[in-house]
């Protein structure tokens, strides 16, 4: 008998069972008593499908059609629903990407890892209770007692992830699967919960099995990784040999898609003019009230930024920094408290809706998610010209210019015809792009363009909208969570927090050199730090 | 909490005044002249002078307004034209049958549409789904006078269960009050578990594909349990606020209800005074409905903060 905890075996699963439509073709993986196996893969891998598979949790669209999945010896596919739940959350737990989701969210927090005990074990109502505060003791949350009894929006992003780790390790399962625990979280905190995760499995003697996209989460978690493509496994290797010697080009790709965080040099300056500038831009949330006034919130305060033509400015931040809000403000989606806004010359920020309609062609954006900001019940090629006719350009001239954008953005110029979901999130992407560039704007404002996509399909848009900017002389606004990908594309980098500019510089410099703590914190807890991914080596053995 | 409510009941004060006004313009100006009725037809023109200005109707109509609305917060509503009875009075007394047949109609309902949609969703797309579904179809699309002499013709008439007509206050015994009250409240309630298990089913299929319901399974918590507690408390929003807009719905306007099996309510009075033309119960009476109506949009309001802690902080 070996000392394997989780035992995977030619896992295959497919859609309406049926043999030709596969989504997972043969995985075979085993985890040890304190192992953490890394999945690792981009969407539609199979990865959190295969995890669900092992949790007895799958769609019922889809089934596994062979193979097996055995914990401790005993087998779960076909395992009777009754044994299934028993040992869910005793024999194998799984916490999940978003936790605020992932909790009910009008039952108080504690009942929600009270009922494990109530279904799992013999403990009465009062001890029952003192373990589930124990537990949260452990997983570290301050002030149990209170937190006991709240809600989940009242926590968080990191503390309701630890309540989701307190529900699942609280009857001390074998196994543990964690489905992009940290994907939702700010740097700071998923650095915490990444040590937390580590801790736990030390003390518990659990096998981990941890799925993640982000390369650096794995350097930091992982023992053994699997990588995984379009549900196939590409290869298995202990992390330092796949970070060091990837077996596969797949793998290979992977890798060398991680931003680095290394921060580029800021190219030479090649025009002076300033195509967006803002001089104490402040936007203070609530203050009002009929009865009682709201509490005061200053998302943004005296933001004072200058962007060049053909160059991109960063602005980094956790959730909440205000990153966003300075974002909305500058595109006018927001009114701005005071201050003012500069686009081509001319202060936009006190203009009224009807006076901002001729200036909105100068400036346009890209959000973050391409498949809830197209309308997808209209063609991309309308959605494309839809701002031309706006300005009155002629239908015809607008369809050839949408055509030729199209192509500009590496998409067939025939796409005009077809709808958002027939094209993949990069495409989508891709389009959203092409879609503010048909307004031949002087700047590009990317609200968190690159975060919901693949890290191949990120590295591919963050390639394109460097030509495009050295191909039309774009100034690029760039919001990001993102260090890695902030070091990759800025020529300046403004660091964020609680609405306030905390370091403003070139991109080198802030990035490479840090002055505030803040921004200290914010590089130290970027996972994967020490690793030059690209180059296949630590950034230590860097020549 | 208490100053929320406080909050929402002054929120009400002009939507009432609002109606009130709309009430009050709404029958000065729609043709018929209500001396005219009273009269009958052989009155003279003095006859009908006369008549007019004890009632007041040749005062100007702001006037009329204002010295109807102060009485009316004296308690005073006016006297029925037809009847010569202080209107409060009237609709006092028909107030019973209404409320009764309003209570009996919705708990049954709930009690059965509520399960009926949970397993509904639960068994979604399979033959209880579809027998769900058609009983609410049914439900929404048989008059409600259809199904009432179908029930008198079955259950009166053929099996002499239940009596044709009539209503018996609780106060007589609750036996006597059941056995009255039952057809109608069948009749009634068919439309309501269609319309409740139709909601529940829709919220409940949406609510079953959301994290936490893969959360309480990935707990290893009974079905039954993740149902109840995990889903359909998630569901309760949607849920009680069709409850509370039926409640309002059968308070202040089950007039073919009442008419099919002869009940005393306020349906019957609102008939007969459009009929009539008896503008101060009419009046009365819209203003008691749109009274209904605010009031259980407060209680709804209240209940969706009990229900759903989120929405106390906003």
């Amino acid at each position: 008998m070996s000392n394997n905890i989780l035992d995977i075996n030619n896992l295959r699963i497919a859609l309406n069972g049926d043999e030709d439509k596969q989504v997972v073709k043969g995985l075979n993986l085993s985890i040890e008593v304190g192992q953490t196996m890394c999945l690792v893969g981009e969407s539609g891998s199979g990865k959190s499908l295969s995890a669900l598979a092992t949790m007895g949790l799958l769609p019922s669209v889809l089934s596994p059609i062979a193979g097996s999945i055995e914990l401790k010896g005993e087998e779960l596919l076909g395992a009777a629903p009754a044994r299934m739940r028993a040992l869910r959350a005793t024999g194998v737990s799984m916490i999940f990407q978003e936790p605020m989701t992932a909790l009910n969210p009008v039952v108080r927090v504690g009942q929600q890892i009270e009922e494990v005990l109530e279904f799992h074990s013999n403990l009465s109502k009062s001890e029952r209770r003192k373990r589930v505060l124990e537990m949260m003791e452990h997983v570290h949350l301050p002030d149990i007692e209170k937190m006991y009894r709240s809600f989940p929006h009242q926590l968080s992003g990191g503390q309701r992830q630890r309540i989701m780790i307190a529900m699942a390790l609280v009857m001390r399962p074998q196994l543990l699967i964690a489905d992009e625990p940290t994907t939702a979280l700010d740097v700071t905190t998923q650095a915490q919960i990444l040590k937390l995760i580590r801790e736990l499995r030390e003390e518990q003697g659990a096998a981990v099995l941890f799925i993640t996209h982000d390369m650096g989460v794995v350097s930091e978690i992982a023992d053994d990784v699997t990588v995984l493509k379009l549900g196939e496994v590409m290869e298995t290797q202990k992390v330092e040999a796949l970070l060091r010697n990837p077996q596969t080009e797949y793998t290979r790709g992977l890798l060398r898609s991680v931003p680095s965080q290394v921060p580029r040099m800021a190219r030479e300056l090649g025009s002076q003019e300033i195509v967006l500038g803002t001089d104490n831009l402040c936007k203070t949330y609530g203050g009002k009230g009929f009865i009682k006034k709201s509490r005061e919130v200053k998302a943004a305060q005296d933001i004072s930024i200058k962007l060049m033509k053909g160059r991109t400015l960063g602005i980094v931040g956790e959730s909440g920094s205000g990153k966003s809000t300075v974002a909305r403000c500058i595109m006018r989606l927001v009114d701005p408290t005071s201050g003012s806004i500069t686009i081509g010359g001319k202060d936009i920020a006190n203009l009224s809706q009807k006076e901002l309609k001729p200036e909105r062609k100068n400036f346009q954006i890209v959000f973050q998610d391409p498949m809830r900001s197209l309308n997808p019940r209209i063609e991309v090629g309308q959605s494309i010209i839809e701002g031309p006719l706006n300005f009155g350009v002629p239908y015809n001239e607008a369809m050839d210019r949408a055509r030729e954008l199209l192509e500009l953005v590496g998409l067939p110029g025939s796409a005009v015809d077809r709808f958002p979901h027939q094209f993949s999130g990069g495409q989508r992407q891709r389009i959203a792009i092409a879609r503010a560039l048909a307004m031949d704007p002087d700047v590009l404002v990317a609200d968190e363009a690159v975060s919901a996509l693949d890290v191949s399909v990120q590295a591919q848009v963050l390639e394109l909208l460097a030509e495009l900017q050295e191909r039309l002389g774009l100034g690029i606004l760039f919001i990001t969570h993102d260090l890695g990908v902030a070091a990759q594309i800025c020529d300046e980098v403004i660091v964020m927090q609680r609405g306030q500019i905390v370091e403003y510089g070139p991109a080198a410099q802030v990035l490479g050199e840090p002055q505030q703590d803040y921004t200290k914190a914010l590089i130290a807890a970027a996972p994967g730090k020490h690793w030059d991914f690209a180059n296949f080596r630590p950034f230590s053995e860097a020549p | 909490m208490l100053g929320y409510i406080l909050q929402r009941i002054l929120s009400a004060i002009p939507v009432m005044l609002f109606v009130a006004l709309f009430v009050f313009l709404l029958l000065r100006l729609t043709p018929g002249d209500p001396a005219a009725i009273i009269a009958g037809d052989s009155a003279t023109p003095e006859q009908l002078e006369a008549i007019r200005t004890s009632l007041g109707l040749n005062d100007p109509l702001l006037t009329q307004f204002f010295s109807w609305i102060g009485n009316m917060f004296q308690g005073d509503f006016g006297t029925s034209i037809l009847s010569g009875k202080p209107v409060i009075e009237l609709i006092a007394a028909r107030m019973e049958p209404t409320i009764s047949l309003a209570l009996t109609t919705i708990t049954l309902s709930v009690v059965i549409a509520v399960p009926l949609g949970v397993i509904a969703a639960w068994k979604h797309d399979t033959l209880i789904d579809r027998i769900v579904m058609l009983i609410s179809v049914l439900g929404f699309s048989v008059p409600v006078f259809v199904i009432g002499y179908m029930m008198i013709s079955l259950f009166s008439m053929k099996l002499g269960w239940f009596p044709v007509q009539g209503f018996k206050p609780i106060g007589d015994g609750i036996g006597p009050f059941l056995h009255r009250i039952a057809l109608p409240t069948f009749t009634l309630t068919l439309l309501y578990i269609a319309l409740i298990a139709r909601i529940t089913r829709t919220s409940m299929l949406e609510i079953l594909g959301d994290d936490y319901v893969r959360t309480a399974r990935a707990k290893g918590l009974p079905e039954r349990y993740v149902l109840m507690r995990h889903a359909l408390r998630n569901c309760s929003v949607p849920i009680i606020t069709v409850i509370g807009i039926g409640l309002a719905l059968i308070i202040s306007g089950v007039v073919v209800t009442e008419s099919v099996f002869n009940l005393p309510g306020l349906g019957r009075l609102t008939v007969d005074a459009v009929l009539a033309r008896d503008y101060p119960v009419i009046q009365a009476v819209i203003l008691l409905a749109s009274l209904v109506y605010v009031v259980i949009n407060l209680l709804i309001d209240i209940a969706y903060v009990l229900l759903d802690p989120r929405i106390r902080l906003s």
